[in-house]
């Protein structure tokens, strides 16, 4: 019964942390790639952490902010529509593999919510719920944005789903099974094997229409700030705001998660199988902590020596002095432990464990790099009018998803 | 068959009708575009502006010809000093009267510089319009250099009253030579970074081939002058048409485009953007030693050390201070290729301190008339792309 929970309660808790992150990496990211420096002011005790600490203060903010009913919006339709979006966005995680199933005790014990046979499909189904969140939102303002805004979006994702599954069809037939995690493990950790080498056109199609999935540029046209102000969610504010600006960085995640899990190995460290990192779970434990501990002392050495250029004459003079000396002593400390008592004997479990562990990470890099693409897309390109991106989905995309689909199961069948 | 044609006939559909402002983050200025949509397309439009009157040509003919200058600013704030320069200009015309050499130069500098930084903003935000936001802030951030120029010149940013009638409000300030060469090496570096952006970028192509074309004759009909004038093919400009400032002496190229659509009217300003830094170049290599101002007495102080020693010098000084400037009975229309076309100011005097009516003829009042009929049957986007490009300043449309 725990285990259950707590498989339901990580994977959301994930989300949870990484949507921060994620919003400072979008700001920090559009910073510099738009020359100019972003958020470094929000600061506790003088740890600004870089801007990460302006999440919180966003936080802070849109808590207090009044929560603004617009007159005569359906009430009940105008409250429900961001939690649709953002429990949409949450639920599609459940069927995401983290990292190998662990044997135990001669079961498999899958790294994901629910292990459902029927995986890709499910996220399809619980993925097109997502456009009710924001048509819901459209409809409800009592707004000729919003309104627009909806519409345009309702269009679009219907449009763009067809596409998405139909990109999908050829990584099913190699893999022969709808459930995510043999998908992955189909993939192999070979990286010439991957989906993207064997599928690079449905990967292309894919990600276009991850793109368009997740109303992100250059297909943000229900939100389009030039012609519809903010489209759907503009008349919303307090936190009925903020759960749409968070559905729309989850989404972004479950889109990263999927391209990472479909095409790019998921789980899968390059060129490291599963049985390999178990056997050597050890000393690549070992190295690793040992090369942790390094760093660590290296990053905080530097920091506590760094003089700052500027002085402040506030508590932000001593922030690299907070963040230096921990990370010196636990850099210390891991390095001291490391040496004191060698590698630890890992066992059976232990290895599963680590080797899990290491394939998580390998996952959440895939992700946030995916993410990163997300935002460096963003910043970018312009973006489409309404008329060119359903040409663009109709005309262009979806002939090719069909093309990809026969052409892969003719290749399929004859070879 | 016939039965369901009659049935989704029966189906009255009532169109929506949208304000697009006058507060709407892309109303460039407080503008108001009222449409009937159906579904994304304009069906037929309204645009409406007056939101930014502020009484300028009333409020000039209850001030001395000098306190002008400062309401010019107000017109198009985006480039002020244009304004300023049309408007002494024209005054300067009516009193018949030649501003020295060094003045003129740096009159055409400072005009060259603003015209630079009105269409960055123009075509910077213009691509946010169309969504390309980072396009925006490689402008920005040179624009920010040539307000440094403007502020170090004359102690504001945007309301500069730079000029005094008979030749200008100070001199240029040492080390002006070495830092616009800087700004105008980065303002290249700006330019190069945006078209590399966008010169393949297929999606901003489709944006913007082929949007919210006009043909000649619409544009001359309509009164079109500058760069929209221009983008359709005719290539009008007042700088060599009717040179004024030595313009004729300055090798640079009229930009024309072909379609006059909303591409040829970006790819216009990009190029117009380079030739003038090619004019700054050219002026600041013939800039010579000089008085700024002319010694006309009917405009212009006397030096404060003959105020104090010579009696008619001290007449001069409280006339031009109690009663102003007097320019004779007459009047004028003088016009100056601004940013955005043609300037012009149609003065009158009843050789009275204060002027009888000053007409300001703004060059996006008839490119405004001519938006709403550009927009029918576009898409409810391609109508902020296009007004966009058009550069209407509202300022500048309800003075």
């Amino acid at each position: 019964m725990l285990i259950i929970v707590l498989k339901i309660i990580i994977p959301f808790l994930v989300i949870m942390q990484l949507l921060p992150l994620l919003i400072w990496l979008e700001r920090k990211g559009a910073a510099y790639i738009q020359d100019r420096r972003g958020p470094n002011r929000a600061a506790i005790l003088g740890v600004r952490l870089g801007g990460v600490v302006h999440s919180l203060a966003d936080v802070v903010k849109l808590i207090f902010k009044e929560d603004i009913f617009p007159t005569n919006a359906n009430k009940f339709i105008y409250t429900i529509a961001p939690f649709i979006a953002m429990a949409v966005a949450c639920v599609t995680f459940a069927v995401i593999p983290w990292a190998s199933p662990l044997e135990w005790k001669g079961s498999a014990f899958s790294l994901q919510a629910v292990d459902l046979n029927v995986g890709i499909l499910y996220i399809f189904a619980i993925g097109s719920m997502g456009v009710y969140g924001i048509m819901l939102a459209g409809w409800g303002s009592n707004n000729k944005y919003s309104l627009l805004g909806g519409l345009r979006a309702s269009a679009q994702m219907i449009s763009y789903e067809l596409t998405l599954s139909l990109s999908v069809v050829g990584v099913l037939i190699f893999a022969g099974s709808l459930e995510l995690n043999t998908i992955v493990q189909n993939q192999g950790s070979n990286l010439l094997s991957w989906n993207v080498i064997r599928q690079p056109l449905g990967c292309l199609l894919f990600v276009v229409s991850a793109f368009a999935e997740t109303n992100r540029l250059p297909f943000d046209l229900p939100e389009a700030e030039a012609e519809l102000v903010a489209g759907y969610h503009v008349e919303y504010s307090s936190l009925k705001f903020a759960l749409f600006f968070m559905a729309e960085y989850a989404n972004m995640i479950v889109a990263s998660a999927l391209i990472a899990t479909l095409f790019f190995g998921g789980w899968q460290v390059p060129f490291v199988s599963t049985e390999t990192l178990r056997t050597y779970a050890q000393p690549i434990a070992y190295y690793s902590v040992l090369g942790l501990g390094l760093f660590s002392v290296a990053a905080g050495w530097f920091l506590v020596r760094r003089k700052h250029k500027v002085v402040y004459h506030d508590a932000r003079d001593y922030e690299t002095k907070v963040l230096g000396f921990p990370a010196l002593l636990v850099g210390l400390a891991l390095i001291a432990g490391q040496i004191l008592y060698g590698p630890l004997p890992l066992g059976e479990t232990g290895s599963q464990v680590a080797a899990a562990a290491f394939q998580f990470g390998a996952f959440l890099a895939k992700i946030l790099f995916f993410c990163w693409v997300f935002i460096w897309v963003r910043w970018t390109l312009p973006r489409f009018r309404y008329d060119q991106l359903m040409k663009l989905g109709w005309r262009v995309m979806l002939p090719l998803a069909l093309l990809n689909v026969v052409v892969t199961a003719g290749i399929y069948l004859w070879f | 068959m016939t039965q369901a044609v009659e049935k989704t006939d029966a189906l009255k559909a009532k169109p929506v009708y949208l304000n697009l402002g006058p507060s709407h983050p892309t109303m460039h200025g407080t503008l108001r575009l009222f449409c009937e949509l159906d579904g994304e397309i304009i069906k037929r439009s309204i645009a409406e502006f007056g939101y930014l009157h502020r009484g300028f040509e009333k409020h000039a003919e209850n001030s001395t010809w000098t306190q002008v200058i400062p309401y010019t600013d107000r017109l198009n704030y985006v480039s002020a000093m244009m304004n300023n320069v049309g408007y002494c200009k024209a005054v300067e015309e009516l009193l018949d009267l030649e501003i020295p050499e060094r003045a003129q130069t740096i009159r055409v500098i400072v005009c060259e510089m603003n015209r630079i930084i009105d269409h960055l903003v123009c075509t910077g935000t213009n691509l946010v319009d169309i969504g390309a936001l980072t396009n925006f802030w490689y402008y920005f951030n040179v624009r920010e250099r040539f307000y440094n120029i403007i502020e170090q010149l004359c102690g504001a940013r945007l309301t500069t009253a730079y000029t005094r009638i008979g030749g200008l409000m100070r001199d240029l300030y040492p080390g002006f030579e070495d830092e616009m060469r800087a700004c105008l090496k980065d303002l290249a570096k700006a330019i190069e970074d945006v078209t590399g952006l966008l010169n393949t970028n297929k999606i901003f192509l489709n944006r913007t081939i082929g949007v919210g074309p006009i043909s000649k004759e619409d544009a001359i009909r309509h009164g079109f002058t500058g760069p929209c004038l221009r983008a359709t093919g005719v290539g009008l400009d007042l700088r060599k048409a009717q040179p004024y400032y030595g313009y004729e002496n300055y090798d640079f190229e009229v930009v024309v485009g072909e379609h006059g659509d909303s591409y040829d009217r970006i790819v216009v300003r990009f190029e117009e953007m380079k030739q003038s830094a090619r004019i700054i170049e050219q002026a600041m290599a013939k800039l010579k030693p000089g008085p700024i101002m002319t010694d006309d007495k009917r405009v212009a102080l006397p030096p404060k050390a003959e105020v104090y020693t010579n009696i008619e010098a001290l007449m001069n000084h409280f006339k031009l201070i109690y009663e102003g400037i007097r320019p004779p009975v007459g009047e004028v229309y003088s016009a100056t290729e601004a940013a955005n076309g043609e300037l012009g100011f149609y003065i009158v005097s009843d050789g009275s301190g204060t002027p009888y009516r000053v007409k300001c003829r703004p060059p996006c009042f008839p490119i405004f008339q001519a938006y709403p009929m550009m927009v029918e049957g576009k898409m409810l986007a391609d109508a902020i792309a296009i007004l966009g490009n058009l550069n209407i300043i509202a300022g500048e449309l309800d003075r």
